[in-house]
């Protein structure tokens, strides 16, 4: 059996999808951070040590030797391994009713989700993008690869 | 020239650590594929059909080891009770308080989040103010505590999520409660 590793080349979508959300309030904090690991935030490349603040429209990336976890408002945690791209696209969280929106693109690299208060209160209010599929999240804990 | 990605996109689900799997709704291209078991994968392929399979624990250690080792600690709550009629914590209640400062301790960059609750009694509006006003009232008490006031989000849940269910304007005392969340 084939392993997920060692697939043959496939072609696969890679395109940049762009952010149209603004907003200046943060969604998350830096919880681990080891190595090579940036925040790309309107043009700037940013250092993301634990507790450094996550807004939305930020992008996370990490080098060769980078990792880093993240805590989000709602208690979605998601944390990237090394050579990863992960957009924040859109997070709206009503902490009175949990109504909300959370959606993210990992462009590249490798991703793990535990969900949160969003995706507890609707199924698929929570999603990950990757360069050829969309995450519908309805509670759970899961692992995504976004290959390049 | 179409531009050639090496590997295909992976998502695979793994066991909730409560022993509970939720699941992922996979979408390619139109073509969908529900993971709804432990380890249970989806593969995006040129076809747009995703292929679909079940992992295992060390193929999942092997390619998302990194990423997994770096997922920060659960989020953990604290419940708190005023002592009747009184806007004091009771002494089971300080007990608490001194967990969740030792909770903080272990945390790098702890963030507080202070969530009033109600049970039934009143109306919905009357019990979001009412369970504001408590999740304040814990903010203050917490600060005279030494926690820094600047690391507390209040919000109010009002009767929306009891300890224990009841129909509406039964009185529960262990629903009006103040819920204090670490991350």
């Amino acid at each position: 059996m084939k392993t997920l590793l060692h697939s043959s080349a496939l072609l696969a979508f890679c395109f940049a999808l762009s952010s149209t959300s603004v907003s200046a309030a943060e969604v998350g904090k830096i919880k681990v951070s080891t190595g090579a690991v940036y925040i790309e935030r309107a043009a700037q490349r940013l250092p993301a040590p634990v507790g450094a603040e996550v807004l939305a429209s930020d992008t996370i990336v990490t080098g060769e030797n980078g990792s880093a976890g993240i805590t989000f408002i709602d208690n979605s945690r998601l944390s990237i391994g090394p050579n990863s791209v992960l957009a924040i696209d859109r997070l709206n969280f009503d902490q009175t009713t949990h109504d909300g929106a959370f959606d993210t693109s990992l462009k590249r690299g490798t991703l793990s989700v535990i969900s949160g208060k969003i995706a507890k209160r609707s199924p698929d209010a929570m999603t990950v993008r990757t360069p050829s599929m969309i995450l519908g999240v309805r509670g759970t804990e899961f692992v995504v690869r976004a290959g390049e | 020239m179409l531009t050639a990605c090496a590997t295909p996109d992976v998502a695979v689900l793994l066991p909730g650590a409560d022993g509970k799997t939720g699941a992922v709704a996979v979408k390619q291209k139109g073509a969908e594929a529900l993971l709804d078991s432990p380890y249970a994968f989806a593969q995006s392929r040129l076809s747009g059909h995703p292929r679909t399979g079940h992992s295992n624990a060390s193929e999942v250690q092997r390619s998302f080891g990194a990423a997994l080792a770096s997922m920060p600690p659960a989020p953990v709550s604290f419940t708190v009770y005023f002592l009747s009629g009184s806007d004091e914590f009771t002494d089971e209640s300080k007990v608490e308080v001194e967990k969740l400062l030792a909770e903080m301790a272990r945390r790098p960059a702890p963030e507080i989040t202070v969530i009033g609750h109600t049970d039934r009694v009143g109306t919905q509006r009357m019990n979001d103010d009412l369970s504001l006003q408590r999740a304040e009232r814990v903010r203050e008490l917490l600060a005279k505590s030494g926690i820094d006031a600047g690391k507390i989000t209040v919000s109010a849940r009002g009767e929306r999520e009891p300890l224990i269910p009841t129909a509406d304007d039964v009185p529960e005392p262990r629903n009006r409660r103040v819920e204090v969340n670490v991350r």
